[in-house]
């Protein structure tokens, strides 16, 4: 009886028809797909994306130069030099990042005890050139600029976690 | 005017190109939204929306990948046999192309309405095997090889069932004619007293077109892309027009054979006000939809269990079909020819 149940079930196709079936029942479901340039997935507030130098509210920069973002880059992308400023306060002379290097691993953030150096939401920073990725501390400080809003919510929001 | 198109040498030329371009401008088209169809069906099944950016809804796309295509280099291999190289594309998308002069869009209306069009059209089916053969051969590369061997076992393997299911609709209507065949279905199509022969000759089309689950000779997960590695540019588009204008031929051949080609569902009024052509364009894309939604329902056979199916189950099946339907036309008297009226 058995092996009748079989031979009748693979003779008249069942399982085949069970498969079309089912695709299509999934022809009509609602698409999974978002219309990517004009429509954007969620980010949760801890994405790491392209990185950023804060300044403070009142124009000064928050960076003190204390290299611990370089001690903790795992893949050495990040290089800094550093000089006391006529003020007489320790200041960045230099702050490289080699977007190539970078892991996107979010230690600097971590690492930094003032907040200065953080990854932001921004993941469109793709370039023409190798050279365009080699980030020197004014476009880093031209993003934390242009992403200000945006980054101290993100901090906000993921501070009780932290 | 008329005198000259019909009675004259000149006037039969110009007529048959004229012909000719009626049904080709309209299948290149057809092949471009065959492309862009297939895309979008695939994407919704996998529950992605398929091509939406060039133009409305994505109708230009396949233009669009069409200039993209013509504008790259023909690379020709350093150890290929140019000649052949060049030859075996050209050969595909012709083949694919001359099939079309026997199919008929209406009561009569065939390019040559030919008296053994079923066989020209097997014939030319069978010769498309060549083009992959001399591809594969040709290339000089051991996945292009590899592919054209698979295509000409796979091919040669299935025409035989395909060519036995003919022989059994031969049996029933008594001509090779196409025309005839479709009005042998004025009453029933062969579709439903021969649903298994119908079956067996829809799966056996998805061998003969290389389509999944039967796509070996191009199966990208081992062969990269099979017979056509090594094409690109303008040559690569032949393929890819010929493998796709054989999709539909096939499709139009299935409908001829079993869905009543241009005969509407049922000869009652709604439905014979519609034209033929538009009939035999609905059921060719309806088996065109079935191709796809196939490609995207089954994963590939493995080589012998492809090798399995066609000798050892569906040759079996079509010729034991076929002394059925003799011995039921023989005790029943329907044969063709048994009678001073025939059948068909």
């Amino acid at each position: 009886m058995a092996f009748l149940d079989r031979t009748a079930r693979s003779f008249l196709l069942t399982e085949l028809i069970g498969g079309l079936g089912v695709t299509l029942r999934y022809m009509f479901k609602p698409k999974a797909t978002i219309n990517y340039p004009y429509e954007k997935g969620h980010l949760s507030p801890r994405f790491r994306g392209e990185h950023a130098l804060r300044r403070y509210p009142n124009g000064e920069e928050r960076c003190i130069a204390c290299k611990l973002c370089e001690a903790v880059c795992p893949a050495e992308a990040i290089t800094i030099e550093a000089e006391p400023r006529d003020d007489g306060s320790r200041r960045t002379t230099r702050y490289d990042i080699d977007m190539t290097k970078c892991i996107y691993c979010g230690l600097c953030e971590e690492a930094c005890p003032v907040d200065a150096i953080v990854e932001g939401p921004n993941y469109e920073f793709a370039t023409e050139t190798r050279e365009e990725l080699m980030y020197d501390k004014d476009k880093l400080l031209a993003n934390g600029d242009r992403w200000e809003s945006v980054l101290a919510r993100r901090l906000e929001l993921d501070a009780p976690y932290r | 005017m008329t005198q000259f198109l019909f009675h004259s040498l000149a006037g039969l030329l110009i007529l048959t190109v004229l012909e000719c371009l009626a049904i080709l401008v309209p299948l290149l088209m057809a092949v471009a939204y065959l492309v862009y169809g297939e895309r979008k069906v695939l994407g919704a099944i996998q529950l992605r929306k398929g091509p939406n950016t060039v133009g409305p809804f994505g109708l230009f796309q396949t233009f669009a990948d069409a200039i993209k295509m013509l504008t790259k280099e023909t690379v020709i291999p350093s150890g290929a046999n140019r000649a052949l190289y060049l030859f075996a594309p050209f050969l595909t998308f012709v083949l694919a192309m001359i099939a079309w002069a026997v199919i008929p869009t209406n009561n009569g209306w065939a390019i040559a309405d030919i008296n053994v069009g079923v066989l020209y059209l097997f014939a030319v089916s069978s010769l498309g095997v060549y083009g992959i053969l001399i591809a594969g051969w040709a290339s000089n590369s051991k996945y292009a090889f590899m592919g054209g061997l698979r295509s000409a076992a796979q091919m040669v393997s299935y025409e035989v069932s395909l060519g036995l299911v003919i022989v059994s609709i031969l049996l029933v209507v008594g001509s090779l004619n196409l025309n005839d065949i479709i009005l042998a279905q004025r009453h029933v199509w062969f579709a439903l007293p021969m649903l298994p022969m119908f079956v067996i000759f829809f799966i056996s089309t998805l061998a003969e077109t290389n389509r999944a689950p039967f796509d070996l000779p191009e199966g990208e997960s081992e062969l990269v892309a099979g017979f056509f590695v090594e094409y690109s540019s303008l040559a690569f588009g032949l393929f890819f027009l010929g493998e796709y204008m054989n999709m539909i031929l096939m499709s139009a051949m299935t409908s001829i054979l079993f869905l009543g080609g241009w005969l509407p569902p049922v000869g009652i009024a709604p439905f014979t006000w519609v034209p033929g052509p538009i009939w035999l364009i609905l059921k060719i894309v309806f088996l065109l939809f079935m191709f796809i939604w196939v490609r995207a329902t089954f994963p590939r056979y493995r080589y012998d269990q492809l090798m399995r199916l066609g000798w050892k189950v569906f040759l079996p099946c079509s010729l034991a079909w076929m002394v059925l339907t003799a011995c039921f036309l023989m005790a029943t008297g329907l044969l063709p020819g048994m009678q001073t009226h025939g059948v068909g």
